[in-house]
């Protein structure tokens, strides 16, 4: 009897496995590496959500990419720097077709592939994250951060708290806290969080919540003991409600409790419920179905009952959003390489589409993304593009962000200094030749 | 049948002391070897190198050196992680600041050497303390490491959190010039990884053979006896810690150095200690193959369910669900092998092959 059962199993693995799909002529390949378990599965099932929904629309309307049809597969990295290597080696090729870049979601991931992107010539995207010296193009030629980076983004914040004060010169004498999350994503801030208030005047202190940061009582109660005036919350996935709620149960008006560009979702403040109320947060895109291309997913996809999300009242929320708009990115720079190259590009020409990104108003009006995707506009020195964002408040009654202010424009002129001084020493210590950005010979050769 | 003994006869105490006393068993390890070095870099793809072989190998070093403390010794650690993390920090060092003559391996010994002094420091309490109350005071070791690196980013050369480390740190006196190989390629990092870690396990199964092993197997039993028939067992602690944390310390600067490419503090968190303590249960404790046995089950499981989930449903689930079956799946598998067979997958493999040397008769 086992043995029968055995071989009937193993008949239907069989049978199962002749159903594999066979990857056509006329398609190009993006690996998918996700994140939907462990206490970062809000960010990764929201933003890779996003995505999926936005090729999906694309094949469906357009017939994929400049008439090559996309694919991707799914590979799960838990948001776990080792898995996400296995992922990449395992995601850069698939049924012969080389992966177009790589976009993980995650500063430890992107930075421990800065390298062999490079040696693969694929591009490693992080959209308004990573190792912030990747903006320096000449550098490093396969990493990109479209939209802001971690400078713009504490620099923009420190801009948001002198208004709030009423004026940059108001700032002085006043009190900094950043509570980071501990990670190399969370550090990248902690050098620049200190620059920033040295310029202002401030004083500033740095926390950390160790990974995943469920319980924060001692970092709040040494906040108490600080008496900061602003604290700004880097945290990530689960570190986010805890932290609102342990600040409001210390005392500390959440009104002065300044997000991050990731503890900005729905999925972040909806937990904490009413010690919510108030808190404000950076962000780089709005929420809700504020663009033609959202309200198209929602027509073509999710009322015919399809879609990547599981929970529909997601759509519009802010890492979703953020999805749509990574996915908007990544086919503008294919299409970009397929202007120049023709349709069938390879990743090394996708490469070259993500440093010459236009996306201005006009153009993202096309798209129909206007109102969603901020202005980008990369080039070889600059694998950024944005360097601004806004700020929304949360309003528990309505359970929905509200705009909180303009487009603020973060210190690049600060922030430039200390790039180029990581860039140096990444020349110095890593054995990079840089391109030379100012040669149009260099500059627009895309195998580099 | 398969493993036939007849005609082999001992007829000296040099040929009773050999490695391999079956000769089937010193000619398939012989040809194993020979595959692994000269066949398998030719025709492994990067993937299979990049992230199965060469992990395997790290891992399988870190594993070893927990199965040489914990297995052959009896004393329990959790600082694994860390020791990895003081090996590994201080090979990239090495390479960082030294002249120009220094390499890779080199460097890996010297900071091996470096992470079994401080093993020794951090196994001073074992003079005084066994068992969990031992894995306790280990367990400061792991996050010493972590505060250690994390308060002095000299140890970092300065960077934010991770260090990408450079393709030169690889370069062997020009040698791959001359030979016109990518010292930095997978195949060449695979070739000095499994290098290393021949050299090591074979080292190993030596000293357990020695009388050096053999203290360290009466103090395992019992170190009051131990002590009673002479056996000098604060030295033989020391040493144990000294000898584990090098070979914990060389895993992580393969670890970082030959498989991940950067180098960062939170390759080493707790978990981490977790893992390879369950590879080194799992494959079987006090078995110096045992330990690359469980490294293989626990490193590959995961992704060899996640590929047939992929393979079989070709995406009907998403990865979510496959993830958590592949959890669940491997608990129920080791709690089955471990009430099966508490010996691992090493005892699982000596008993195939007492029944492979009797075959087809039973008796």
């Amino acid at each position: 009897m086992k043995t029968k059962l055995w071989i009937t199993g193993l008949a239907m693995a069989t049978a199962m496995s002749a159903t594999a799909p066979v990857m056509a002529e006329g398609e190009v390949y993006i690996p998918m590496p996700v994140y939907r378990v462990g206490p970062y599965a809000t960010g990764g099932t929201g933003y890779f959500g996003g995505i999926i929904d936005y090729y999906t629309l694309m094949n469906m309307t357009e017939g994929g990419v400049g008439g090559m049809k996309i694919i991707w597969n799914e590979c799960e990295t838990n948001y776990n720097d080792q898995k996400g290597v296995e992922c990449y080696h395992r995601q850069k090729e698939f049924q012969g077709k080389q992966a177009l870049f790589f976009d993980p979601l995650s500063v430890g991931i992107s930075t421990s592939l800065v390298a062999q992107g490079r040696k693969d010539k694929i591009a490693i995207i992080a959209v308004n994250h990573g190792r912030t010296e990747g903006q320096r193009g000449d550098v490093f030629p396969y990493y990109f951060m479209p939209g802001i980076n971690t400078y713009d983004e504490h620099s923009i914040i420190t801009a948001y708290i002198g208004e709030l004060e009423g004026g940059m010169e108001n700032l002085a004498g006043k009190k900094i806290v950043l509570l980071f999350h501990g990670s190399t994503y969370g550090r990248e801030a902690v050098e620049f969080t200190h620059m920033l208030c040295e310029k202002h005047n401030c004083s500033s202190e740095a926390i950390e919540v160790p990974h995943p940061g469920n319980e924060q009582t001692s970092q709040w109660l040494k906040i108490r003991r600080s008496k900061p005036d602003y604290v700004v919350l880097r945290g990530w996935g689960v570190m986010n409600p805890v932290a609102m709620q342990t600040g409001v149960r210390m005392g500390f008006p959440i009104s002065n409790l300044i997000g991050n560009i990731w503890s900005n979702d729905d999925g972040d403040v909806k937990p904490a419920g009413s010690s919510a109320n108030g808190y404000q947060a950076i962000t780089t895109h709005p929420t809700g179905r504020v663009a033609k291309v959202i309200d198209e997913i929602v027509a073509k996809l999710y009322d015919q009952g399809q879609g990547d999300l599981e929970d529909k009242s997601r759509i519009g929320s802010n890492y979703w959003n953020l999805g749509v708009m990574a996915g908007v990115i990544h086919l503008e720079a294919v299409r970009v390489a397929q202007a120049r190259f023709g349709a069938d590009v390879n990743s090394a020409q996708v490469r070259w589409g993500f440093e010459n990104l236009n996306l201005d108003t006009a153009r993202l009006t096309e798209l129909g993304a206007n109102g969603l995707v901020p202005e980008i506009k990369t080039n070889c020195m600059d694998h950024v593009g944005g360097h601004q964002a806004k700020f929304m408040r949360w309003v528990y009654a309505e359970t929905k962000w509200e705009v909180a202010s303009d487009w603020i424009d973060g210190d690049v002129e600060l922030s430039q200094a200390i790039i180029d001084a990581k860039a140096e020493n990444a020349i110095e210590n890593e054995g990079i030749t840089p391109r030379d950005c100012n040669d149009p010979a260099q500059r627009d050769d895309f195998d580099v | 049948m398969i493993y036939r003994e007849t005609g082999t006869f001992i007829t000296s105490y040099l040929e009773d002391r050999k490695l391999f006393p079956i000769p089937f068993d010193k000619w398939a390890m012989a040809v194993f070897m020979l595959f692994m070095v000269f066949v398998v870099p030719f025709i492994a793809s990067d993937y299979w190198l990049a992230a199965h072989l060469i992990p395997i190998l790290a891992y399988g070093t870190a594993a070893l050196g927990l199965n040489l403390l914990t297995g052959m010794t009896g004393q329990l650690s959790l600082g694994t992680a860390g020791f990895m993390c003081f090996g590994a920090f201080f090979t990239f060092n090495i390479m960082l600041r030294s002249p120009e003559w220094m390499n890779l391996p080199l460097a890996m010994m010297l900071a091996g050497s470096v992470t079994g002094v401080i093993g020794i420091i951090f196994g001073l309490p074992s003079i005084r303390i066994k068992g969990f109350y031992l894995l306790v005071s280990t367990l400061a070791a792991q996050y010493f490491a972590l505060w250690f690196f994390r308060s002095y980013p000299y140890f970092l050369n300065y960077a934010t959190a991770t260090v990408t480390l450079p393709d030169h740190h690889f370069d062997f006196y020009g040698i791959g010039d001359v030979f016109g190989v990518d010292m930095a390629s997978f195949e060449a990092k695979y070739l000095m990884s499994l290098g290393v870690v021949s050299a090591l396990a074979l080292f190993a199964k030596n000293l357990m053979r020695s009388a050096t092993g053999r203290n360290f197997m009466a103090v395992r039993d019992m170190d009051i006896a131990a002590s009673v028939i002479g056996i000098p067992v604060i030295r033989t602690k020391m040493l144990a810690f000294f000898v584990s944390c090098f070979y914990c310390g060389v895993g992580g600067a393969l670890f970082c150095y030959a498989y991940l490419q950067v180098l960062g503090i939170r390759t080493f968190e707790m978990n981490r200690s977790f893992e390879i303590l369950f590879m080194a249960i799992i494959g079987g404790l006090g078995s110096i193959a045992g330990s690359f046995y469980g490294t293989v089950l626990v490193y590959e499981f995961p992704i060899l369910f996640s590929w047939a989930g992929d393979y079989l449903f070709g995406g009907a689930f998403d990865t979510a669900v496959v993830d958590n079956v592949a959890k669940i799946t491997y608990g129920i598998l080791i709690i089955a092998l471990l009430i099966r067979e508490p010996g691992g997958l090493a005892a699982l493999w000596a008993t195939a092959k007492q029944k492979l040397r009797t075959w087809p008769f039973p008796h």
